[in-house]
């Protein structure tokens, strides 16, 4: 008599959302690290007397000036995406594949859309990386957020490509997603803050 | 759900090269023999290293072999080969090819996660390994080969968090039905631990690494170019991030001593607290540098206030990780007291290796009394040396105890037994002689140009000496392993007389590791098994 197969492995507990929480824990301890260094680095620097705004640190050479309208568009978009990610999770929830897929569409183009912000602001600032302890830092910092933004653009394209494939059951990966954005909002905000507005 | 990576296909080894097999392999049993395997050569190099630099030490009127320019070089290959190259890969290969078989599971998660995380890890170690060789690491002067070193440090560390990525997504997600964290074995939760630790100090370091590569190619600024290298990123090579390293190690203790002992674990909740309070202490250490003490020891009870808000955090952050350790040697005692004491290779190796990092931990609080004097002395070298050879050592006891069920063969007790011994001895020669040439103020760092009352080639000699027994001690162990393992005993399903489900199946288990889905009802299932079995058979 032939044996039966054996039984099927149970359900992995949620392995692509908590992966991707891990992940994103990770992302957020780089960022976090990096803000620490540039703040350390803005609390040791000394104080000289600024043109405009008095005696002031002597970090950000006083002919820099940040664009701070693509800085904060950056940051509306982040916010945007954000809801844009959950709008898709709310969808795929529902098995609405044409919503879902509007979702994402428009995630990944606020994703690019936040790169070219980026790419705009080092544009703007026309300063090298090789010109100060500042001007390196920063685009050490601006340039590994943006690495996490193009790999928060990478997960959409895949998450957009296996919904749309077929695989409409895969709700879950459409939420981790929407997990890793949250988790770049987030690391986005701090950079914001340390970079963008305390400077 | 989303399945994806979640189960490897069938085994297609049988259809293709042997070579090819360990090159695209995501099966974690390999996957982690690749990391023990690599992490072998890894320790053999960086003992020669280290040999040579404490050659160096013993006339320290001139070089005999070395030149100025390539010490710190070699100082940095050292610590990067037995940080990087072997503490990190030894217990990162026993947790991908143990822990899903402790878990119950067919695979770990994310399969091919933990295979990039490999072939990622070795290419970083490789890059970084390429630059030293070539005058480009730490204080290096080929600026093109310091920016190499700074990259493939960076693409190292992004190996070792996607392996240990995979380790911690594994645990918290595939256990069999059953079984609550509580109930994962020893070694299980603290992989889990350490992993979640490196997932959480690595991306500083990178994100550090990163500051300082930028700068170091374009600017040169603000880290202070080739010499301020180990300046920035050298805590990744020292304690107590050495401590935080070693975790997983802890875990390999509380479950070889048990199931040697024949016996269940004293106080297992107890187990998992200890384990967690090193963890929690070491990673606040980690992220916070090391804590002083400022102690000022002849005016004691001046600013007594000021003295106890340094002790604080100094307490918290230093010594309670070596409560920790207390705990676990104090539970692997008392499981010991109420077991039929059997002297075997994995257990001598496990509590040597104990010993070996509570030395270092212990000796690392008194190093950080500013009254002491030891900060930038050599008694830093043996801090690090006895964690470190610890953890290695612990890990050999790992490969005797597991070894068995990932190649069907094993080591045998009698042959492997005295080369604890002989790790023992390294760790003595390679801390107290440290300890005693730092309190005479041999600075770090340096292996020519001091001088100091006493004799110092003596204490120099002891510690080249206790590098060449380790050497000895890891090629014998190296060559006894392999040796056993092509050609030696079968071991059988379950040589331990085990308690937890990697015992459960065959000896190499098959390629999705278990037949069927394990129900797990308490800590010990496989012990369930047997008496429920043996309970049978009486009916």
């Amino acid at each position: 008599m032939l044996a039966l197969p054996p039984a099927s492995q149970p359900a992995a507990r949620r392995q692509v959302f908590v992966g991707t929480a891990v992940a994103g824990a990770a992302g957020f301890m780089l960022i976090g690290g990096m803000m620490a260094t540039w703040l350390k680095f803005r609390a040791d620097a000394p104080v000289r007397e600024s043109l405009k705004r008095g005696f002031i640190k002597d970090w950000m050479p006083d002919k820099i000036v940040v664009p701070e309208i693509a800085a904060n568009m950056m940051l509306l978009g982040l916010f945007v995406i954000c809801i844009m990610a959950q709008w898709a999770v709310y969808s795929a929830k529902r098995n609405d594949r044409t919503h879902t897929g509007l979702a994402l569409g428009v995630t990944a183009l606020l994703a690019l859309a936040s790169i070219n912000a980026q790419i705009a602001i080092w544009t703007q600032m026309g300063v090298g990386a090789n010109d100060g302890a500042f001007h390196s830092m920063f685009y050490a910092a601006t340039g590994t957020m943006t690495a996490l933004i193009l790999s928060g653009f990478v997960y959409t394209a895949v998450a957009a490509f296996r919904y749309l494939g077929g695989r409409t059951k895969e709700v879950e990966l459409v939420s981790a997603h929407a997990l890793y954005w949250y988790f770049l909002t987030a690391a986005f905000c701090a950079v914001w803050f340390v970079i963008y507005v305390q400077k | 759900m989303t399945s994806i990576e979640t189960h490897l296909p069938t085994d297609v080894s049988a259809s293709t090269p042997t070579i090819a097999t360990w090159l695209t392999t995501a099966d974690h049993k390999k996957v982690g023999r690749l990391f023990i395997g690599t992490s072998f050569v890894g320790l053999v190099v960086g003992l020669v290293l280290a040999i040579l630099v404490t050659f160096e030490r013993i006339n320290a009127d001139s070089y005999q072999i070395l030149s100025d320019n390539s010490v710190p070089q070699v100082l940095a290959a050292v610590r990067l080969l037995l940080t990087f190259g072997t503490v990190v890969p030894l217990l990162l290969g026993l947790a991908i090819a143990v822990v899903p078989l402790q878990l119950g599971a067919r695979s770990n998660a994310f399969p091919r996660l933990a295979a990039a995380g490999f072939w990622t890890w070795l290419t970083g170690l490789g890059l970084a390994l390429a630059a030293i060789i070539g005058n480009g690491g730490p204080n290096g002067g080929n600026s093109n080969l310091v920016d190499l070193y700074l990259s493939g440090s960076i693409v190292l560390g992004f190996g070792v968090l996607m392996a240990a990525t995979s380790i911690a997504v594994s645990v918290l997600t595939t256990r069999a039905p059953g079984m609550g964290i509580l109930r994962a074995p020893l070694f299980t939760w603290s992989s889990l631990v350490g992993s979640l630790a490196l997932i959480l100090t690595m991306p500083v370091l990178i994100g550090t690494t990163v500051y300082v590569y930028v700068d170091h190619r374009y600017a040169r600024a603000g880290f202070g170019g080739n010499t301020g290298v180990n300046q920035w990123i050298g805590w990744a090579l020292s304690q107590p991030f050495s401590l935080l390293l070693a975790i997983p190690a802890l875990g390999i203790v509380l479950d070889v001593v048990p199931t040697i002992g024949r016996t269940r674990l004293a106080q297992r909740s107890v187990a998992f607290g200890a384990v967690g309070v090193v963890a929690i202490s070491a990673l606040a250490t980690v992220t916070q540098t090391s804590i002083t003490l400022p102690w000022e020891g002849a005016k004691f009870l001046d600013n007594a206030g000021t003295k106890i808000a340094d002790l604080l955090p100094f307490l918290l952050l230093n010594v309670v990780p070596v409560l920790g350790l207390l705990g676990v040697l104090g539970l692997s005692l008392l499981t010991l007291k109420s077991s039929k004491l059997v002297i075997s290779a994995p257990l001598t190796f496990v509590l040597i290796g104990l010993l070996g990092i509570l030395l270092g931990a212990a000796a690392h609080i008194v190093g950080l009394v500013q009254d002491a004097g030891l900060i930038g002395s050599i008694y830093e070298a043996g801090v690090y040396v006895p964690i470190t050879f610890g953890a290695i050592t612990i890990a050999f006891g790992g490969i005797c105890y597991w070894g068995p069920k990932l190649w069907g063969r094993s080591i045998p007790d009698k042959a492997a037994t005295p080369l604890a011994l002989l790790a023992l001895l390294a760790i003595g020669l390679d801390s107290l002689p440290y300890y005693v040439a730092g309190f005479a103020d041999q600075p770090t760092g340096l292996v020519n140009g001091f001088a100091y009352s006493g004799p110092q080639d003596l204490w120099n000699a002891l510690t080249c000496a206790g590098f060449v027994v380790m050497l000895l001690a890891s090629i014998a162990f190296v060559g006894l392993a392999l040796k056993s393992f092509t050609s030696g005993e079968a071991a059988g399903n379950d040589p331990w007389d085990g308690t937890s489900l990697e015992w459960a199946t065959s000896s190499p288990p098959p390629t999705e590791n278990f037949a069927g889905v394990i129900v797990v009802n308490s800590a010990t299932p496989l012990a369930d098994m047997k008496s429920a079995s043996s309970k049978g058979k009486v009916a």
